[in-house]
């Protein structure tokens, strides 16, 4: 275990008595280390949250990421595969020329210039300050224009009645719904269900934090290695990123 | 003395046809009884809450939505975690459950609440049982 004090620093905004220090590290090189802002500040654009998704070390086999999301956010299936809510899914992928596969996990891609959000009628779909793309579920109206106008595909909409719901994560028939980057948990701290599972299963492939701290190790790792962008040329500056694709 | 009498007679009979519609108007729909909440009183007085819950809470529900304040007074989980009925196995009665906190009164009113339709209904986790 080992601590990145330069993470703490930065966010000044944080430095509140209420702030507690929660660091995560499971591995040299892994480590996220966030403060919980505090829990009457408002959220502000200081913060850009990001994923970053390394596919050399994402197994084809192993679906811990999208378990953990479902079972963080109550996704309950009704053994309807074509219409289950999924907010993650791991894609396999095939290079025809040469048989090289990979996997890797996606979901919303948290665009800076969301689609989703551009075509909404309600204001329902909407970018939080510090970059995470919501659905406000009060007045969505169920449209689905925003699951058509997403490069990604990556929201599903409740069909059927909910019952049982996370009080973190309310869900209910009639609205469209994506990952939320486990807001939840991001706004006290933690780390997102996915990449806390990836950690735990000791794949270290997923990493999460904040892309405008320029001391954050998603930052570092941007900075200095070659990633990308799933669609680039859509220029949506998406906060997942990934590399080896 | 008979017409005195008379115009009593009269009176009364008057007085309890007058009567009687409220009376059993009163026993039609009861007063509803929910059960109790824990903890020692609400965030705000029982007498505003009972007319205004409803804006506090949709005004909250903005501030937590969209700009992620999470404090805890008018937040719908804290009205939940006080209000749903703990069974004596240490379970949660859904608070939307017939006769419970909100749906007791939301019955009596004859308004549909919908924030259970996403919501959920019991605490997450088990809370100490203030006295």
């Amino acid at each position: 275990m080992r601590n990145e004090s330069a993470d703490q620093g930065r966010r000044g905004f944080l430095g509140t008595a209420t702030a507690t220090v929660v660091g995560l590290v499971a591995a040299p090189g892994l480590s996220l280390v966030a403060l919980a802002r505090s829990p009457e500040a408002a959220v502000d654009d200081k913060s850009r949250w990001g994923l970053l998704i390394d596919t050399a070390k994402c197994s084809t086999d192993c679906t811990a990421c999208t378990i953990a999301c479902s079972t963080e956010n109550g996704l309950t299936s009704h053994d309807r595969p074509a219409s289950d809510a999924q907010w993650l899914r791991k894609v396999q992928l095939k290079e025809k020329a040469t048989g090289r596969t990979l996997s890797l996990p996606v979901g919303c891609q948290h665009c800076e210039r969301p689609p989703c959000v551009d075509v909404c009628p309600t204001g329902a779909s909407f970018r939080r300050a510090d970059g995470i793309v919501l659905v406000d579920k009060h007045i969505c109206i169920g449209c689905r224009y925003c699951m058509m106008a997403c490069p990604y595909k990556a929201r599903s909409f409740g069909h059927e009645e909910m019952h049982d719901q996370k009080p973190y994560s309310p869900r209910g028939k009639g609205t469209v719904e994506a990952c939320t980057l486990c807001v939840h948990r991001v706004d006290a701290g933690r780390l997102p269900a996915c990449v806390e599972a990836c950690q735990k299963d000791g794949h270290q492939a997923m990493i999460f934090g904040d892309l405008k701290d320029p001391n954050s190790t998603i930052a570092k790792r941007l900075a200095a290695e070659p990633t990308h962008q799933l669609r680039e040329a859509l220029n949506l500056n998406t906060g997942v990123r990934y590399q080896g694709v | 003395m008979s017409n005195t009498r008379l115009r009593v007679v009269v009176l009364v009979m008057v007085g309890v046809l007058l009567g009687t519609p409220a009376l059993t108007g009163a026993c039609q729909v009861p007063v509803p009884a929910h059960p109790e909440g824990r903890g020692d009183h609400c965030v705000r007085d029982t007498e505003f809450m009972r007319r205004n819950h409803m804006d506090v809470i949709r005004h909250k529900r903005d501030l937590t939505m969209r700009k992620g304040i999470r404090t805890a007074e008018d937040s719908l989980k804290e009205c939940i975690g006080c209000h749903a009925e703990q069974r004596p196995d240490g379970s949660y009665v859904p608070v939307n459950a017939p006769g419970q906190f909100c749906q007791s009164c939301h019955s009596y009113a004859g308004i549909q609440p919908d924030c259970f339709e996403c919501h959920a209904t019991t605490p997450a986790a088990l809370p100490a049982i203030k006295p």
